[in-house]
């Protein structure tokens, strides 16, 4: 694959697809990053060596936040009621939530605290993935406040920054905020700049201030960008924590300990053995009631962009010096970097949008007949693209990501794919149903991993044929191993950022993926697929076209 | 559930009984991470299994459960299997008799799952040497528990002579929600502690182990007196600006109070016992903090170590 075409282009300088030469090393911000992350570490640091009941050795005693208040944007929303919330209360139930931790809910609605209190209460006693305790319950409560307001109105929160300084009297919280902003997108600059106006973005000495967002980081390389115009001007890029909740999930961090704890793997983690490597999310769920969410978006923006991309650095990625936040990111950096897309991507892409058809047993409506849906829609629920990785490691080794709703079933997985054997010391016959070997990294459900080998069948005659060594991680443990959004809320209150993607990250996608939907934008409609399949035939006939097949899930 | 009993059988027709049956369920291969032996008699069986089958949620075991039974009976080996989908490893309750209630060692040994850690738990009454025991040599990590022990505060006093690297006591894990709490309220600066009290039932062996982690820590005596219970109900710490403490008197939601802020309650419920295993199962490296802990306490908790690190 030559440059030329589709040459990616750094960050800070966003160029038009087609542009060429990427010459900027450095990062303009990333001092001052590096800085502010030394800065905060130290403090943090300081504060754990000055603590006389703290020791690197007791690792029994669990991370836990400092005094803090969380400001939950958003609170009759569906993510709140069915993610955040709960996450809240497992935490609590944890031990992991610090005395006297708060949490304000912001809504336009005429509650008192009582009624948000008892939304929580709902929300918890549904969703909460551990039994409901009643004295953490009480605790919880006790630390529940309210204000209502519509995110125009310059008084509610001038009330909210009260609240706030109430709490800290009240609760002794220290100033320290969280502010997650589980709103659409669009409220985001109001919601940010009435936090600026009252000053509430802004820590004083000794407390912090931080911004929680939620995906999706715009639509486009320049909206993503704007987004961040908006949230910087008020908050430093280190107090901004951008939620992939992949990233929470045990088996994506499991990716890490997997290639970089073992000598297994590593040595065939390249070009010389990979064949080429599947990263699937299939999911067998319509748009459900999102119509207004997810035309216009499609599949590839509301998850190639941030999920797969995300799964493809931390499968080829070099290994980071340190876990840290700075040296992890900069890995990813690279990796991204270093994506081609496809020369001719009509070719090296597919699309599709579902048809009625049967759902595991259900006949359910195509996707233009779903609920606001307009019937001119060219919105993709199924992408698909073929990319290749330039450098030492990976050169000529393509990376497939697929993405659908509608599709067979619910899966999401990382399958790397061995070349064959360089010699096979057996008949044709023996050999002729053994595939290629393969390493799956199951990301959900079943989570796991999965190893294929040939072996032999047992008999007189040497028949070689394909068998899977499982390792189920969480087979047992499935109910009990904490939710993506519990480690992720964790994180934000202690300020550890490496699960959570960079600004440079969110540009590098954007920049993967806007040639792709430049191009489709101008195909029309997408083909269609019946629902409860595994996509278009496009996709097919792209895997084919370099002899390779889409595993079968 | 599957169960299966052998009477008058061996370790090696157990260990093939158990293939059998894996293979007979269609699961040949499980992914256990290691095996339990527990240590116990008839009377603390019941409690001992359910808790590590519990336990096994979160870590799938193989579960070596070793029930001496009367030792004047003629030499016997029977077993009990029970594999099943509602447990995700193996449990094997071994009942022991005549002289071979004291070679225990000989049957668990075959059954051990090669090459990954082995943990021992006594749920009742151990020896003073856990790590000498005969079946304390298969391990990595043993687990005794004071509270069981016909003299609870000596049992834990006296842990430090036997002491061996992968040692614990549930006296201890049953800390760690107050030892992270107290932990949190010194993130915040705190002046020099001068003095300190924990507060307790009788007879609670983690009283004291608390005592003198907090005396080892902050460098300043703590002491141990007498309360209603139950359980733990408090830690008292003077400052030269006031006492911070944290209370609990019903053994579920605590008070936290510090000189110049507001009280707050934290949840700090007791805990069941396979949660305390689960604890102790997650690290299998010595708990250098618990060594340092009983040494500490077998000085005398009112001797304050100067040196702290
Ligand atoms: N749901 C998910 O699974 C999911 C997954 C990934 C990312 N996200 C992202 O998470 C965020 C929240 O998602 P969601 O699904 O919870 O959205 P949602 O159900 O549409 O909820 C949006 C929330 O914003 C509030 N809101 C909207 N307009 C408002 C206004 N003018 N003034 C005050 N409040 C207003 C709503 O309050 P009302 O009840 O008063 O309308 C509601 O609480 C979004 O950024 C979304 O993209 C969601």
């Amino acid at each position: 694959m030559t440059d030329g075409e589709t040459q990616m282009t750094s960050p800070e300088e966003p160029k038009a697809p087609g542009d060429e030469e990427e010459t900027r090393p450095a990062h303009a911000d990333e001092v001052a990053t590096v800085a502010a992350a030394a800065a905060s570490a130290a403090s943090t640091e300081a504060a754990m060596l000055a603590n006389p009941l703290r020791d690197p050795r007791d690792k029994r005693l669990p991370r836990v936040a400092g005094p803090c208040v969380l400001v939950l944007f958003g609170v009759t929303g569906d993510l709140a009621k069915r993610k955040l919330l709960p996450a809240i209360y497992d935490l609590g139930n944890r031990g992991l939530l610090p005395p006297g931790f708060s949490l304000v809910g912001f809504a336009r609605r005429d509650w008192a605290a009582q009624d948000f209190a008892q939304l929580t209460h709902d929300a918890i006693k549904e969703h909460a993935r551990t039994p409901f305790r009643e004295e953490v319950w009480k605790q919880l409560r006790e630390g529940i406040h309210f204000v209502p307001g519509e995110f125009s109105d310059d008084g509610a929160f001038d009330a909210l920054a009260m609240t706030l300084k109430e709490i800290d009297e009240t609760r002794g919280t220290g100033g320290n905020y969280a502010f997650y902003l589980s709103v659409p997108p669009k409220f985001f600059p109001l919601v940010v700049e009435q936090l600026k106006r009252t000053n509430l973005a802004n820590a004083p000495e000794g407390a912090w201030r931080r911004v929680v967002i939620e995906k999706p980081f715009g639509h486009d390389l320049q909206s993503a960008q704007e987004l961040n115009t908006i949230t910087s001007a008020v908050f430093p890029e280190s107090s901004v924590f951008r939620i992939d909740h992949y990233l929470g999930k045990e088996t994506v961090q499991n990716i890490m300990a997997l290639r970089f704890a073992n000598n297994l793997f590593e040595p065939i983690w390249n070009r010389g053995y990979v064949d080429h490597v599947q990263i699937t999310m299939a999911e067998d769920i319509g748009i459900g009631g999102r119509a207004g969410y997810y035309d216009g978006i499609g599949a590839a923006r509301d998850v190639i962009q941030n999920h797969l991309l995300q799964l493809l650095a931390l499968v080829a990625m070099d290994d980071p010096t340190s876990f840290e936040a700075n040296s992890l990111r900069r890995e990813k950096e690279k990796v991204l970097k270093a994506v081609r897309l496809p020369h001719d991507l009509g070719l090296g892409t597919a699309r599709g949008r579902y048809t009625s058809g049967w759902q595991g047993g259900e006949p359910v409506v195509g996707y233009l007949d779903e609920d606001g849906i307009p019937a001119d829609s060219i919105t993709e629920t199924y992408a698909a693209i073929k990319l290749e990785i330039a450098n030492r490691r990976w050169a000529g080794v393509p990376f497939y990501l697929r993405t659908g709703k509608r599709l067979g079933r619910r899966v999401t997985e990382v399958a790397v794919v061995f070349q064959r054997a360089p010699h096979l010391p057996f008949s044709t016959d023996d050999t002729e149903i053994l595939g290629q070997n393969a390493l799956v990294i199951r990301v959900q459900p079943d989570e796991g991993i999965t190893v294929r080998f040939g072996s032999k069948v047992p008999g007189t005659a040497m028949e070689v044929r394909d068998v899977s060594m499982d390792f189920a991680y969480g087979e047992s443990f499935m109910e009990s191993s904490p939710e993506a959004y519990e480690r992720l809320l964790l994180d934000v209150l202690i300020g550890d950022p490496p699960l959570f993607p960079h600004q440079r990250e969110v540009d590098l996608s954007w920049q993967i993926l806007d040639p792709i939907e430049h191009f489709w934008a101008s195909q029309g409609r997408p083909e269609g697929y019946p629902a409860g399949t595994w996509g278009p035939a496009s996709a097919d006939a792209m895997m084919a076209r370099d002899g390779r097949v889409w595993r079968r899930l | 559930m599957a169960s299966f009993m052998l009477s008058g059988t061996t370790a090696s027709k157990i260990s093939s009984q158990l293939t059998h049956l894996r293979h007979q369920m269609g699961a040949p291969a499980i992914g256990m991470v290691l095996t339990l032996v527990v240590v116990c008699d008839e009377s603390n069986q019941y409690d001992a299994v359910r808790a590590a089958t519990e336990a096994a949620r979160e870590h799938p075991s193989r579960i070596l459960v070793a029930i001496a039974r009367d030792p004047a009976e003629a030499i016997r080996l029977d077993a009990e299997l029970r594999i099943g989908e509602s447990t995700p490893g193996e449990v094997i309750l071994l009942r022991l008799y005549g002289e071979l209630t004291r070679h225990a060692e000989s049957v668990v040994s075959p059954l051990l799952l090669p090459d990954t850690p082995v943990v021992a738990w006594w749920p009742g009454e151990c020896t003073d040497r856990p790590a000498k025991d005969p079946i304390g040599l298969l391990t990595q990590r043993r687990i005794t528990d004071a509270r069981s022990a016909d003299d609870p505060v000596k049992a834990i006093v006296g842990r430090a002579r036997g002491y061996h690297p992968g040692d614990t006591d549930l006296a201890w894990t049953r800390l760690t929600p107050w030892r992270s709490l107290l932990a949190a309220a010194f993130d915040q600066p705190v002046g020099e502690v001068e003095r300190g009290v924990v507060e307790a039932v009788p007879d609670n062996p983690s009283a004291p182990l608390l005592a003198a982690w907090l005396s080892d820590r902050l460098g300043a005596p703590v002491e141990v007196a007498e309360s209603g219970g139950p359980g733990l109900t408090a830690v008292r710490l003077s400052t030269a600006d006031g006492e911070i403490k944290v209370t609990r008197s019903d053994a579920r939601l605590a008070t936290l109070t510090r000189p110049g802020q507001p009280d707050r309650r934290v949840a700090l419920a007791r805990r069941p016992t396979s949660e305390l295993l689960a604890e102790e199962l997650r690290r299998l490296d010595p708990d250098e903090l618990y060594e340092t802990a009983i040494r500490h306490l077998a000085r005398g908790v009112t001797a304050p170590q100067a040196a702290r690190r």
